[in-house]
């Protein structure tokens, strides 16, 4: 196992410990408010300190994980879900009407810049969670989409898959059966990166006020929050900045690792 | 030596600057861009902050505390029945386009906004105008159908400016009036350029020329000031960032107070806030001065009804919605609602509505209330809010003088209809003696407040900021004006 892999893994780990204790105990309520106590500076009775309207930093930030966490991951499973069985088909029917459909459909979703198409749903459909989660989800799809068709095209020249065929197989048998185990490691790679993109997206999302709603905790609307106090208490700013930049640079190392360690070819020439 | 090094450069810098200190030129920046540049049409508050004084005056204006004081008329007689005005112009009054102004503009100016057709956003300033007739060119006569106490303050708005018909047509994108200032150049979306008025008929103002800026994002706002790019910044949008201002040689920083009443309104239609007994439990539910302190870093004043607290006909209601939680569920049980409900909570761009908000959400869910929250642009809020009236509670601040009289109209967007209160503005409207008034605006403040119309909040206060030698600003904002005539870079 890489440096990185280690690195990555105990990064995401750590967040995603952070976001599930949440669900069982935070510090401090988040929902209540304690004016008097705002700004306070980290250490003490608030491990992070407190923002402008003296809630404690450090439950945000656990409540913000889990936000971050919850969205990117349903956004992945949205591309996977979609995205995978596409490409699936189509490369199936490589050479088809079929396929020509489905991947220029792809290009098209791909053409548009993705934040600019998030921006548009939630601002029509109205600013929420939810809503961000369909947008960041819907570009991931194309991304699935395409790294599944040019995983799988080589795979149905292979003798195997021949065998499959001549023992009368159908072509989604074969997909299910035979060349999706074979891309799996390809998926859980790509999932990785998709996944720091979309805790990029929600934060980006959120800090322009389109993402979750208050009162439910966003690093990105926390920093949105912090930035005319930057000056007055860095903190405010530097702490929701950190998770995002530390989340983001678990979960690629993660997938730079995952790569690595899965990639037989790549490992081949290691040893 | 470093630091040494720094500190001559710097002060090389700063001696230069103030070699260049016969300066006559000033660069002021404010929120909003002003959507057009006539007064007498649109609501907008932003043509006012630019226009107001500088470049379009009326018949009477308000000054820098708020008083109605001479504008382009230097007396009136009021004749003994309270229904003729007679005013008395200014001689030798010219429009910066040279021609005269003089008793036909005035018609002119007063028939055009109380037409049938006009666009102007308030009208009913002058919807008790009988008669405009012009005695002689520097006289003329104003006859009211029913005596109006506030006549000469409903002139002194920035809606009620004295325009000329010649340059009517333009006054959208070429503002043509007779004030010190002469508009020069609007570059949308970044500034409106205007330079002194050599022929002003008063006296001349200090400055040369003078900018208006529109930064609305606090943090550009605290960038310019500190980079020295605007000079004053009339509103400044992040009150956090004062005492940083206060503790600079550089900056002054004046608050003031302003007409802006800010409540938590409340859709008096919409069930469940058509219960009385609902708005009273919302209201005792807030902490206003949390509020205060949370949302405006302390900047505000408390208020009990909607009514400006530096008014000497204020009534102090606030033990009407002292905070009070128990009261609150209590009140809310009594409706039928003790389990609480959940209300939408429409929030529009300025922090003291979407910080504000957060604080009013957490302490209604104290008591049993969730809210959702949207937060809206500008536009949205005017479409969703204000025009539709699609929302149960919004946070919102009324920066129009003496605008009690909203409460009279069962339309307004919080809808609150109830014809004793009516009646009482009524009565107030066709009263002239000052403590009859005194007496029936208590009434109405006693009125909207028992009935917990809205949730009233605090009185927004105006944080500007300058530059420590800029003198002659304005420190409270009576109406929506920057008025530069008195304004200059000390000594």
């Amino acid at each position: 196992m890489s440096r990185n892999l280690i690195i990555g893994a105990g990064l995401t780990l750590f967040f995603t410990a952070l976001a599930a204790l949440s669900f069982l105990w935070t510090p401090y309520d988040i929902e209540l408010l304690d004016i008097p106590n705002r700004l306070m500076t980290p250490g003490g009775a608030h491990l992070l300190g407190t923002d402008h309207f003296g809630r404690d930093i450090l439950s945000m930030i656990m409540m913000g994980a889990r936000t971050s966490i919850a969205v990117a991951l349903v956004a992945v499973g949205i591309g996977m879900g979609l995205g995978v069985p596409l490409g699936l088909w189509a490369a199936a029917r490589h050479g088809s009407l079929l396929d020509d459909l489905i991947m220029r459909g792809n290009d098209l979703v791909f053409a548009f810049p993705s934040l600019v198409i998030a921006i548009l749903i939630t601002a029509v459909f109205g600013p929420s969670a939810i809503n961000a989660i369909i947008a960041i989800g819907i570009f991931n799809i194309p991304v699935f989409a395409r790294l599944t068709r040019s995983a799988a095209l080589p795979l149905w020249e292979r003798d195997f898959i021949r065998a499959a065929r001549v023992c009368g197989k159908s072509s989604a048998r074969i997909s299910a059966e035979h060349i999706l185990p074979n891309i799996t490691n390809l998926m859980i790679v790509q999932g990785t990166i998709q996944f720091s993109l979309g805790i990029l997206a929600e934060a980006a999302l959120s800090y322009i006020g389109l993402g979750a709603q208050p009162p439910t905790a966003s690093w990105g609307r926390m920093l949105a929050d912090a930035q005319t106090l930057v000056s007055l208490a860095p903190h405010v700013a530097l702490i929701p900045g950190f998770a995002i930049l530390l989340t983001v640079l678990g979960l690629n190392l993660l997938g730079d690792g995952l790569r690595d360690w899965l990639d037989p070819k790549i490992r081949v020439v290691r040893t | 030596m470093h630091h040494f090094k720094r500190l001559a450069a710097s002060t090389a810098i700063v001696l230069c600057a103030s070699g260049a200190l016969a300066q006559d030129s000033i660069t002021v920046a404010i929120q909003l861009e002003p959507p057009n540049l006539d007064p007498t049409s649109g609501a907008a508050q932003a043509v006012d902050s630019v226009l107001y004084a500088n470049v379009f005056e009326g018949l009477t204006r308000f000054d820098a505390d708020g008083a109605v004081v001479r504008g382009l008329a230097q007396s009136w007689d009021i004749s003994d029945d309270g229904l003729v005005y007679t005013f008395n112009l200014a001689a030798g009054v010219t429009f910066h386009d040279g021609t005269t102004m003089d008793a036909e503009d005035v018609k002119f100016s007063l028939d055009r906004a109380r037409a049938e057709d006009s666009t102007n956003a308030q009208k009913v300033l002058f919807e008790d105008i009988a008669d405009v007739t012009v005695i002689d060119p520097l006289t003329v006569q104003v006859t009211l159908a029913q005596p109006n106490g506030m006549f000469l303050f409903n002139l002194a708005w920035g809606d009620a400016v004295i325009v000329a018909p010649e340059s009517i047509e333009t006054i959208a994108t070429n503002p043509i009036g007779t004030g010190p200032f002469t508009f020069t150049n609007w570059a949308q979306g970044d500034r409106i350029d205007m330079a002194r008025n050599e022929n002003y008929w008063g006296a001349a103002p200090a400055l040369e020329t003078a900018t208006f800026r529109f930064i609305s994002d606090p943090t550009a706002a605290f960038a310019a000031m500190m980079a020295e790019d605007v000079d004053v910044f009339v509103g400044y949008p992040a009150p956090e960032n004062l005492p940083q201002f206060e503790a600079d040689p550089r900056f002054q920083v004046l608050v003031g107070n302003t007409e802006g009443e800010t409540i938590l309104a409340m859709n008096n239609q919409v069930a469940p806030f058509d219960n009385i007994l609902v708005r009273q439990a919302v209201t005792h539910a807030i902490d206003r001065q949390a509020i205060i302190d949370g949302a405006m870093f302390g900047l505000g004043t408390p208020i009990g009804t909607h009514f400006a607290p530096h008014n000497p006909d204020y009534v102090d209601l606030l033990a009407n919605s002292q905070f009070d939680p128990d009261l609150s569920r209590a009140l809310l049980e009594e409706a039928g609602m003790a389990d609480g409900f959940t209300a939408t909570l429409k929030l529009p761009p300025p922090s003291y509505a979407r910080r504000g908000g957060e604080i009013i959400a957490s302490q209604l869910r104290a008591v049993g209330i969730e809210t959702e929250i949207t937060n809206l642009e500008w536009a949205q809020w005017l479409e969703e809010v204000f025009t539709n009236k699609d929302f149960g509670l919004t946070i919102i601040s009324h920066t129009e003088p003496m605008d009690i009289n909203i409460y009279a109209n069962p339309d307004y967007y919080f809808q609150y209809d109830n014809p004793d209160f009516r009646a009482v503005l009524d009565e107030l409207n066709a009263t002239t003696d000052p403590a009859a008034r005194s007496a029936l605006l208590a009434q109405a403040q006693t009125i909207i407040s028992e009935d917990y119309v809205n949730a009233y909040l605090f009185q927004l206060a105006v944080a500007t900021v300058a530059r420590a030698e800029i003198t002659g600003l304005w420190v409270n904002q009576p109406t929506a004006a920057v008025d530069l005539t008195g304004v200059s870079w000390g000594n």
